[in-house]
């Protein structure tokens, strides 16, 4: 253990500031991607969740999905990274691109890599059972980056990005389920960046945290919108209000409307849009 | 007095009158084991094999059964574990929990599991007489192989059952395989897989009736697989069987031995299922 802990130390106490580039496997392309789903349907089972969507995702933007309740927002969320397959009787038609690359028709090797271009922020945060150091470097590790020390530069630059490096740096090999709810989050969203994404999907992300925390995630979300293409899922009107760029509002499965948040928010085209912007159901 | 109150204490009063039985129980089995063991134990006891007439008062001990009670169960266990452990990753993580096989493959388990040892051992046996084998050290960890085996199943299969299905969302983000997918499943479920260890250690190295048909009982140490092989349950059963109460007494420095082996197994346990505890996600 004692030499853990002096590479540990040396880690620590070398330069912080040099200047990070990410592993040439992670780079980004040079020209942002967009997600763009034309004529897309899901089934569970008999159940039609999701119908005709036809939608372009714009890139370095945080795109909003409002909608009520069981309209079918977390199952489009999830179908941009494919985990609606992890449930039962899953039926798709259509096509989601990322790029080029087609998301729904995509082999089994081809979907490991989509998934590491598009991020997931969980609704309750999920700490692997690992370490805080760990955590971070997971997706590096599977995707093959083993080189401690590359690894290390790597946690160490995407918990200084999330903003949990100082309140951390003391103890990376603590179990990461000891951190609090807030700091779990910002842990988990260090974890989706590490594999440097093109997108990021959020999933409520917020919904389980406290006030501050929340607020501290959002802000986030906003800072990193400049590098990556964010889309949330967000219960909270108001929150869509502040940090949305784009919104998509879905009810019952179709795409009512679709456009700047500007727009959506103070000129709401169609009839139901108004109305659930009024409150008038959620 | 409020109803519901008095119905709270009474409930309080049975719960804690139920410790205190299970305590009083376990506790008298110890008192008498250690008393009635200490009280005969000699080093020549646990350090030598049985000489001449030993089970009816002659000179010796029983480390033959000591060492061939230990081969069973690591043997055992490990084989156990190696059978086992697949099967449960596999109803887990590649099947879904409405899965038809996964349904049969854990009610099968569930027979096997209330299946008595005897039954194990009878059925071992024919099967020898049938194949030309006789009583071997290998017969008896077969036999208990197969006796474990749907414990530490169902065990560890019920722990992974409640696995936090966010986790496996979160490595999938990641781009991970379910194969890679498993090394946090197996993080997550180490504790389980220690208390399903520990119950099958318990439950083989205390087995009487399945070794007695496929280990047969030898004076010597086992020094290959084709030999038969002593186990301490047959050798206390053997000892206590004798019409001397001194043979009689020692079937008890026999039963404290085998007490030792169980509460360091156990403790050992405890140990690593905390140390795997820490980073558990709850």
């Amino acid at each position: 253990m004692w030499f853990k802990n002096l590479f540990l130390r040396k880690f620590l106490a070398s330069d912080c500031n040099e200047a990070f580039v990410p592993d040439a496997k992670f780079k980004h392309p040079d020209k942002a991607a967009e997600i763009k789903v034309e004529d897309f349907n899901l089934w569970f089972g008999d159940a039609h969740i999701l119908k005709n969507i036809n939608v372009a995702i714009p890139p370095n933007k945080i795109t909003c999905i409002i909608g009520p309740s069981g309209c079918g927002k977390t199952t489009l969320l999830k179908s941009f990274n494919r985990l609606v397959d992890l449930s039962e009787n899953v039926k798709m038609t259509g096509s989601i691109r990322l790029g080029d690359e087609d998301i729904v028709n995509c082999s089994a090797s081809e979907l490991v890599e989509l998934r590491r271009k598009i991020g997931l922020v969980p609704q309750r945060p999920t700490p692997l059972p690992m370490s805080i150091m760990a955590n971070v470097a997971y997706g590096c590790k599977i995707h093959g980056l083993r080189r401690i020390r590359e690894n290390r530069r790597i946690v160490r630059h995407y918990l200084k990005v999330v903003g949990l490096w100082n309140e951390v740096k003391d103890r990376l090999r603590s179990p990461a389920v000891k951190l609090s709810i807030g700091q779990q989050q910002r842990l988990c969203l260090a974890r989706s960046l590490a594999v440097e994404p093109e997108f990021i999907l959020a999933d409520e992300a917020t919904s389980a945290l406290d006030p501050v925390s929340s607020r501290t995630v959002e802000d986030l979300f906003v800072k990193l919108k400049e590098q990556y293409s964010i889309i949330m899922v967000t219960h909270t009107l108001r929150q869509a209000m502040r940090i949305a760029d784009y919104v998509i509002f879905i009810y019952l499965g179709e795409i009512i409307e679709v456009g700047d948040a500007k727009e959506v928010f103070h000129n709401p085209k169609h009839e139901l849009t108004k109305k659930y912007l009024e409150g008038a159901f959620s | 007095m409020k109803k519901s109150i008095v119905m709270e204490k009474i409930s309080k009063g049975f719960m804690i009158a139920s410790i205190v039985v299970v305590f009083i129980m376990v506790a008298s089995i110890i008192y008498t084991i250690f008393k009635r063991g200490f009280g005969c134990i000699t080093w020549e006891m646990v350090s030598s094999v049985p000489k001449g007439g030993f089970y009816i008062g002659g000179e010796g001990g029983f480390l033959n059964a000591t060492v061939g009670s230990v081969y069973i169960v690591l043997a055992s266990t490990v084989i156990g574990l190696i059978i086992s452990i697949p099967i449960v990753f596999y109803l887990n993580v590649f099947k879904s929990q409405k899965s038809r096989l996964a349904y049969w493959v854990r009610l099968a388990f569930d027979i096997l599991y209330g299946i008595p040892s005897i039954v194990y051992g009878a059925f071992a046996f024919s099967l020898m007489i049938y194949m030309g084998v006789r009583t071997s050290l290998l017969g008896g960890i077969i036999v208990i192989t197969l006796l474990i085996i749907p414990i530490l199943m169902r065990s560890m299969d019920e722990v992974a059952k409640n696995f936090p299905h966010d986790l496996l969302e979160a490595s999938f983000s990641l781009g991970a395989t379910r194969l890679e997918t498993i090394g946090i499943v197996l993080r997550q479920i180490a504790p389980g897989i220690a208390t399903a260890t520990l119950l099958s250690v318990g439950r083989a190295i205390g087995d009487a009736a399945g070794v007695m048909f496929t280990a047969g009982f030898s004076d010597s140490i086992p020094t290959s697989l084709s030999q038969p092989a002593a186990t301490l349950p047959l050798s206390i059963f053997f000892q206590l069987s004798a019409p001397q109460a001194e043979v009689q007494n020692r079937a008890y420095a026999a039963a404290l031995v085998l007490t030792i082996i169980v509460l360091v197994i156990s403790l050992l346990g405890r140990f690593i299922t905390n140390r795997f505890s820490k980073h558990k996600l709850n």
